[in-house]
């Protein structure tokens, strides 16, 4: 065996190295997300509706994804939703500037067929319920952008309960419409 | 061992900018085509789905995930995904189908590359210590391969231009090309360099698209009463990430994978090569011994557009249409990955009894 020093015993173990990673993209929503972001920017929430098995999906993707076929259609929805699914928050998240405790919910806005997620507001968070009726808080409309957060939040409706078996299934005109 | 064929092959045209549409917007027209050529309805029809694309190329995480909005996947398919070209993703639908775990597979590539800048991009593929914090573009890789060639008096830079000339030609009478015209060598030489010693019309294009695949076991692609092109064999080999190691004028994996894949055993009426600069294909060409007798590069390879994830499977549709047109008896599809033609895949097509 050689007696000489092995070179990485005087080494500092290195841990790690700086290596930043900076890539530029002109980034594109797609087809279908643009025409919804185009409405939403007025105030409007859109769906469209699959050819084949009539579901209305919101925000579109561009397809049906049971069918797998292009969406088209463009269905005007309420800003009045139900309740699918819901959970209280209460530890906080970091980068997230909402303060704990609060609601994020699966909302499905009355014309559409499938949920999408959002906050939950100007409630006492231990009352929410499954089939709870909500109905979309708007920014000022100076504000208004393409985006989601239009929407502040979806507060409590005086609405009867949806029924767990028609949540997703009611019309554009509500429960009793 | 069971045999695997070719039934359907479809691509989108090659675009330098696709526009406003996402993933799914960009596979499901060229998917509908592919279940219409093999008389099927969706993915629920085939055993195994397989697909092949890179979320760094438009920059958006999980666009793979995505993509699986344009299958029609209720209820659940058997469903995979490779970070590569998709003709990665038929090796592995192939290896499926010979498990015995399906009669059939759909196999597809997408790649919007326009979104960011993709030879820097590509850089980042690079090992990650000593030469992805570099930068290294991908042309500029190639760019120092050519060198190579040049002064070791291999090629001439008249030769990368008769590759170009030839290409554009022959894109000509390919309906999805994106670069294509009667470009002579001289036209081509008369342009100016741009990283030297290449010339832009040495790279290949940055593209945006799509391709989609059905392969099936013989018995099945008989069932489905199909002109079928059987894929006699498959390899691919891998050479080291260290630039510095390698001989960057020959391409030994391909070599190898070729042989493992027997393309020896019979003649190559036709030549698919994914050969994004002029003078890899002159590589390609001599590390796969082919000569006059064998067609390249016939639709204009990927220097006419080169769809990033999908180019490779589409050297294997590009060949499977010859066959099924009765233009080539046999022929090979090579496909690339990594700097400097460092990850090689050859598939080799024959004919099927009813092609």
């Amino acid at each position: 065996m050689s007696q000489e020093k092995n070179m990485s015993d005087d080494q500092d173990v290195i841990t790690g190295i700086k290596a930043p990673v900076y890539l530029k993209y002109n980034f594109t929503a797609g087809a279908a997300p643009a025409r919804f972001l185009a409405q939403i920017k007025k105030g409007v929430l859109t769906g469209q509706r699959c050819p084949k098995c009539s579901a209305v999906y919101v925000p579109p993707r561009g397809s049906c994804a049971s069918c797998g076929v292009a969406t088209e259609e463009e269905v005007v929805l309420s800003d009045k939703a139900t309740v699918q699914s819901f959970t209280i928050v209460s530890i906080p998240i970091p980068g997230n500037p909402i303060q704990p405790p609060y609601i994020i919910a699966n909302v499905v806005p009355d014309g559409a067929n499938i949920s999408f997620i959002h906050l939950l507001s100007e409630c006492v968070n231990e009352e929410i319920h499954i089939g709870q009726r909500v109905q979309a808080v708007w920014k000022p409309e100076a504000e208004w952008d393409y985006a989601m957060d239009n929407i502040r939040y979806f507060k409590p409706l005086d609405e009867a309960d949806v029924p767990v078996d028609r949540i997703g299934k009611l019309p554009v005109t509500g429960l009793e419409g | 061992m069971k045999q695997i064929a070719i039934v359907a092959y479809q691509q989108t045209d090659s675009v330098s900018d696709a526009g406003a549409v996402n993933e799914v917007e960009l596979i499901m027209p060229v998917l509908a085509r592919t279940f219409k050529q093999a008389g099927l309805k969706s993915a629920q029809d085939v055993g195994f789905t397989c697909s092949g694309s890179c979320d760094y190329l438009q920059g958006a995480a999980f666009a793979f995930v995505a993509g699986v909005d344009a299958l029609g996947a209720v209820p659940p398919i058997k469903e995979s995904h490779v970070e590569m070209d998709a003709a990665w993703a038929l090796y592995e639908s192939m290896l499926k189908i010979r498990m015995g775990h399906a009669d059939s597979a759909l196999i597809y590539g997408f790649g919007k590359s326009s979104p960011g800048e993709l030879p820097i991009v590509l850089s980042q593929q690079l090992d990650p210590y000593y030469l992805a914090p570099l930068w290294v573009d991908s042309i500029s890789l190639a760019a120092m391969q050519a060198r190579i060639m040049l002064d070791r008096g291999l090629i001439t830079e008249r030769d990368m231009a008769e590759v170009v000339s030839r290409s554009r030609r022959n894109a000509m009478n390919n309906p999805h090309a994106q670069l294509s015209g009667d470009i002579s060598p001289e036209d081509v030489l008369a342009e100016e360099t741009y990283l030297s010693p290449l010339r832009k019309a040495d790279c290949c294009p940055v593209s945006d698209g799509a391709s989609a695949m059905i392969i099936a076991t013989v018995e099945q692609a008989k069932a489905w009463g199909l002109p079928y092109v059987i894929i006699s064999g498959i390899d691919h080999c891998i050479e080291t990430h260290n630039l510095g190691m390698r001989d960057l004028t020959d391409s030994v994996s391909t070599r190898i994978a070729a042989n493992r894949a027997g393309m020896n055993a019979g003649k190559v009426d036709v030549a698919e090569l994914y050969a994004p600069f002029s003078h890899q294909e002159i590589i390609l060409t001599r590390a796969l011994g082919l000569d006059e007798g064998t067609s390249v590069n016939p639709s204009g390879g990927v220097l006419a557009g080169n769809l990033m994830m999908a180019s490779g499977l589409s050297r294997i549709g590009e060949v499977f249409n010859r066959i099924v047109k009765g233009e080539a008896r046999r022929g090979i599809a090579h496909a690339t990955s990594g700097p400097c033609l460092q990850h090689n895949l050859v598939t080799v097509l024959e004919q099927g009894e009813n092609a």
